[in-house]
């Protein structure tokens, strides 16, 4: 017998009798009156930052303004022609020296502060862990209260990759103080556009 | 209606007063009490050494001398809860059964069965109230610090109604004093290192005398002080609650 | 874990030799049980969330056999190749297989319990792989040549000062930086590297989807996706247990995970795995290593349902002073206490009795184990087979006897304080381990049974 079969036979026979899968409509999840307000102060308080803008011109000031080494930047969005376009084909290992990133985030989630992303938006999946500093283009609309609403939008839908990312990379190992920028990026801006 | 006291084997032995003084509190809100003699011990020492299996022939003699009392009330939370879910008997599971449901820890029979609402006593002292484990999260005495829920405590409902008290907040709310029966033995350094801390979270809070429900735990606390000569002093629930005007 | 076979009272004796060490750790993980209280409390449905949680993961064990094929099909649709591993030995060697295959001779792992539970990386290192622990609290313990001390917080036992010792050693950082910002600066130059070069990566897996095939890894540093998205090779370990019916549970247990762990709203990172890369290929391996047995055990299975989130550790007032080696099991804390023996009931036959039996781990389990009655139940069984001290089981069959007979426990109706004699915290003997540290109740004049008899006796 394979071992498969050996674990499945062992499964069967020892798993008790079917229980009933709960109903999560009958959570009665919480919902904030101001999604975006709890969004930004939950997504402050771990790390992240916050930039309500008007038109992505003004990502394009913001990250010239606030980080150097600008040739490094990448973009995966059309909108910023004056951010280098991501090209596709790159290998992941050439990304490592990519200072700012800027991708679109699906969604947003209020009682966390992360943001779905696909591998759709990044194109390479290593983009918004190897960047230095991440940022990243949500509408105000795409806000959702709590991660049950966060799937029932995700819903069926295909991807091959998907992460939830909220702020920077961190780490509290060292007794127990926070630092943000473990392994990747450092910082994370989400840039809310109305 | 009739009340059978259980008295926990070494309360009976090391602190009598804790016996009479719920006696006469129960005396007090109107209760016949009886007390069956040939009571000793509800097993959980066994039990909770893994030993429940010898606790057989204890449960029997629980269960003849305590049947047919409208309630059996134990001025212990632990001993309370140990009845509650291992009392069985192959003579008479019947009233096993209903003893299972009929016995109570002294607080919560106060407040849930007597629903006592005044209570003549005078305790002019500042008290930390200790939150016994068995009491607390085995029989839902007061809320617990680690559930999202609404707060309450029976202990705190019968304190407040004593004249003079002064309840005094601890740093942390709940945490074990470490007894644990026979952990206390078999654990000794971590044991004692948890009643240490208990202790000490008393007297940075200024309190003068640590209360509770169970009195192993204040047993625990009393060695802990006693060795270091502390001036903080420990009284059983039923004690405060007996002191005069 | 050691080889030692020391048992949790002498290893935490030993811990309590430096006091103020054990106030240092006590504090410290006082300190985030307080966060994982705010984290609840900022959720009024937590209560209802819990047993959400624990509903779906009933459901799990009650139907795994199902979900396990159905996860399997999905999984293998994805492009991704599953292996199943009956125990740790068949687990090591899938992986080693798999290096071989790639000729691969060094590797990043980010943090996987599962593998410490295979000993893969002693397997790899007697098979000449090095293996490099990518989560930096398991990167101090790698290099310093010891497992984790807790599941979420491997290195909760080091302080700052000893880390900066141990970089300046390995990673040739100046001697005496303790700080945490620069030393974690000089752990992602370190790593980094690892990243870029490493073909092979391992990860664990949180919550592996038996609707879509998908699987969800939780970090904070990016580990995990540092190192599987820059490898050729990603090979997931997880135990069968993992599995989730649906997509959607996930909203349910991600909730719940670091807010219990931490008190963290979420982790940084929750990144749902479902089909490998171009020109990448990924693994998953579902091991059993005593999992079905446990399933079969009516009064222990429920212990599977665990998340791995160490909610029980910090708030554990035995674990918080005792440290996680005392344990001497790959899992700690109480959640350890109760998979342990299913494993090794004899080696293990201590770790129920580490326990007060307080409950507190049972009311921060987002998946509500009642772990405190299982550690009360493994104490039955442990006796019932036969592993506990042959002195112990005489002491308990006398007190059997004496307490089942009123007339031997006041001998001679008079009290004849046999509790004095035998109940082991009374012994009245200066040699007895309560006396050590705590002093004895001073005896009455009389006990309650002879007041009661002189004032108020009618018969």
């Amino acid at each position: 017998m394979s071992s498969k079969e050996k674990i499945l036979a062992a499964v069967k026979l020892n798993q008790p009798a079917l229980q009933q899968l709960p109903d999560l409509g009958n959570l009665n999840a919480i919902q904030y009156e101001d999604t975006f307000l709890q969004f930004s102060t939950v997504l402050k308080t771990i790390g992240g930052t916050v930039v309500e803008i008007k038109n992505t011109d003004e990502i394009i000031e913001y990250v010239k303004n606030n980080f150097s080494n600008v040739q490094n930047f990448v973009t995966t969005l059309p909108e910023l022609p004056e951010i280098k376009m991501l090209d596709e084909k790159l290998d992941a290992h050439f990304l490592e020296n990519i200072e700012v990133a800027i991708i679109r985030a699906l969604f947003g989630v209020a009682e966390n502060g992360s943001v779905w992303v696909t591998d759709e938006e990044m194109k390479i999946r290593a983009l918004p862990f190897i960047c230095q500093h991440l940022a990243v283009l949500l509408h105000k609309k795409d806000l959702v209260n709590n991660m049950h609403e966060a799937y029932n939008l995700i819903g069926a839908k295909q991807y091959d990759f998907g992460v939830f990312i909220a702020g920077p990379s961190k780490t509290a190992d060292i007794e127990q103080s926070l630092v943000l920028g473990a392994h990747g990026p450092k910082t994370m801006t989400v840039f809310v556009i109305a | 209606m009739n009340v059978g006291l259980f008295i926990p084997c070494y309360v009976n032995q090391f602190y009598p007063q804790v016996g009479i003084a719920t006696l006469e509190l129960l005396e007090k809100f109107g209760c016949k009490v009886g007390f069956p003699t040939k009571q000793t011990c509800c097993g959980q020492p066994m039990a909770n050494s893994g030993y429940e299996v010898m606790g057989a022939s204890c449960n029997e003699l629980f269960t003849e001398i305590f049947a047919g009392y409208d309630y059996v009330v134990c001025p212990s939370g632990s001993c309370t809860l140990h009845i509650k879910d291992h009392l069985h008997s192959e003579k008479n599971e019947a009233a096993a059964t209903t003893i299972r449901k009929t016995v109570y820890e002294l607080a919560e029979f106060l407040v849930d069965v007597l629903k006592v609402e005044k209570i003549e006593a005078s305790f002019p002292y500042r008290v930390g109230v200790h939150q016994s484990c068995h009491g607390q999260r085995g029989l839902h005495t007061s809320q617990m610090s680690e559930l999202v829920a609404a707060p309450f405590s029976k202990m705190d409902v019968l304190l407040k109604q004593v004249k003079g008290i002064e309840l005094m907040k601890l740093d942390r709310v709940d945490e074990c004093c470490g007894f644990g029966g026979t952990f206390c033995i078999v654990e000794e350094s971590i044991s004692a290192k948890m009643g240490k801390d208990r202790v000490a979270d008393h007297e940075r809070n200024q309190v003068q005398v640590i209360t509770g429900g169970d009195m192993s735990c204040l047993m625990h606390m009393e060695g802990i002080l006693k060795r270091k000569k502390s001036n903080v002093v420990i009284k059983h629930i039923a004690e405060i609650l007996n002191s005069e005007m | 874990m050691s080889s030692t076979n020391a048992k949790h009272p002498e290893l935490s004796a030993i811990f309590n030799k430096d006091e103020a060490r054990v106030d240092w750790h006590d504090e410290t993980l006082w300190w985030i049980r307080q966060k994982r209280d705010k984290a609840a409390w900022s959720v009024p449905e937590w209560e209802e969330l819990r047993n959400t949680a624990s509903a779906i993961k009933n459901n799990v064990l009650s139907n795994l056999h199902n979900y396990l094929i159905e996860f399997e099909k999905n999984a293998i649709a994805n492009g991704v190749t599953v292996h199943w591993a009956a125990d740790a030995k068949e687990h090591n060697e899938i992986v080693h297989a798999i290096l071989q295959q790639n000729k691969v001779s060094q590797i990043v792992k980010s943090k996987s319990m599962l593998t410490e539970e295979c000993g893969l990386n002693d397997y790899l290192a007697k098979n000449n792989v090095e293996v490099i622990d990518t989560d930096l609290g398991e990167r101090i313990v790698q290099l310093a040549g010891e497992h984790p001390s807790h599941i979420v917080l491997p290195c909760i036992h080091w302080k700052k000062e000893e880390i900066g010792e141990l970089f300046h050693k390995h990673l040739n950082t100046p001697k005496g930086n303790a700080d945490p910002q620069f030393l974690t600066a000089a752990a992602r130059i370190h790593l980094r590297e690892k990243f870029l070069t490493r073909k092979v990566a391992i990860t664990g897996v949180n919550f592996a989807v038996a609707e879509t095939g998908e699987f969800v890894v939780s970090t904070n540093e990016g580990n995990a996706d540092m190192g599987a998205h820059l490898a050729d090779v990603h090979i997931a370990c997880m135990g069968i247990e993992k599995i989730i019916p649906q997509r959607k549970h996930l909203g349910v247990f991600l909730r719940l995970l670091s807010r219990s762990a931490t008190g963290q709203p979420i982790t940084t990172y929750s990144s749902h795995f479902k089909k490998p890369n171009a020109h990448q290929a990924m693994h998953i391996i579902l091991v059993d290593n005593g999992r079905t047995v446990q399933l079969g055990r009516e009064s222990f299975r429920n212990s599977l349902k665990c998340i791995r989130c160490a909610a029980c550790f910090n708030t554990c007032p035995v674990y918080r002073r005792s440290g996680g080696f005392s344990y001497n099991a790959v899992i700690a804390g109480p959640i350890g206490s109760i998979l342990s023996p299913n494993l090794d009931m004899k080696k293990h036959a201590d770790l129920p009795f580490a326990s007060t039996l307080c409950g507190s781990c049972t009311n921060v389990c987002p998946v509500k184990i009642d772990i405190h009655n299982q550690l009360y139940l493994w104490r039955q069984e442990i006796t019932k087979q036969g592993y506990s001290p042959k002195m112990k089981t005489a002491a308990m069959k006398v007190m059997a006897v004496a307490l089942s007979k009123p007339a031997l426990f006041t001998i001679g109706g008079k009290a004849a304080r046999w509790v004095v004699k035998h109940l082991p915290f009374l012994v009245n003997n200066r040699l007895n381990p309560w006396y050590k540290q705590r002093d004895l109740p001073t005896a009455p004049k009389q006990s309650f049974t002879e007041w009661y008899k002189q004032n108020r006796h009618e018969q």
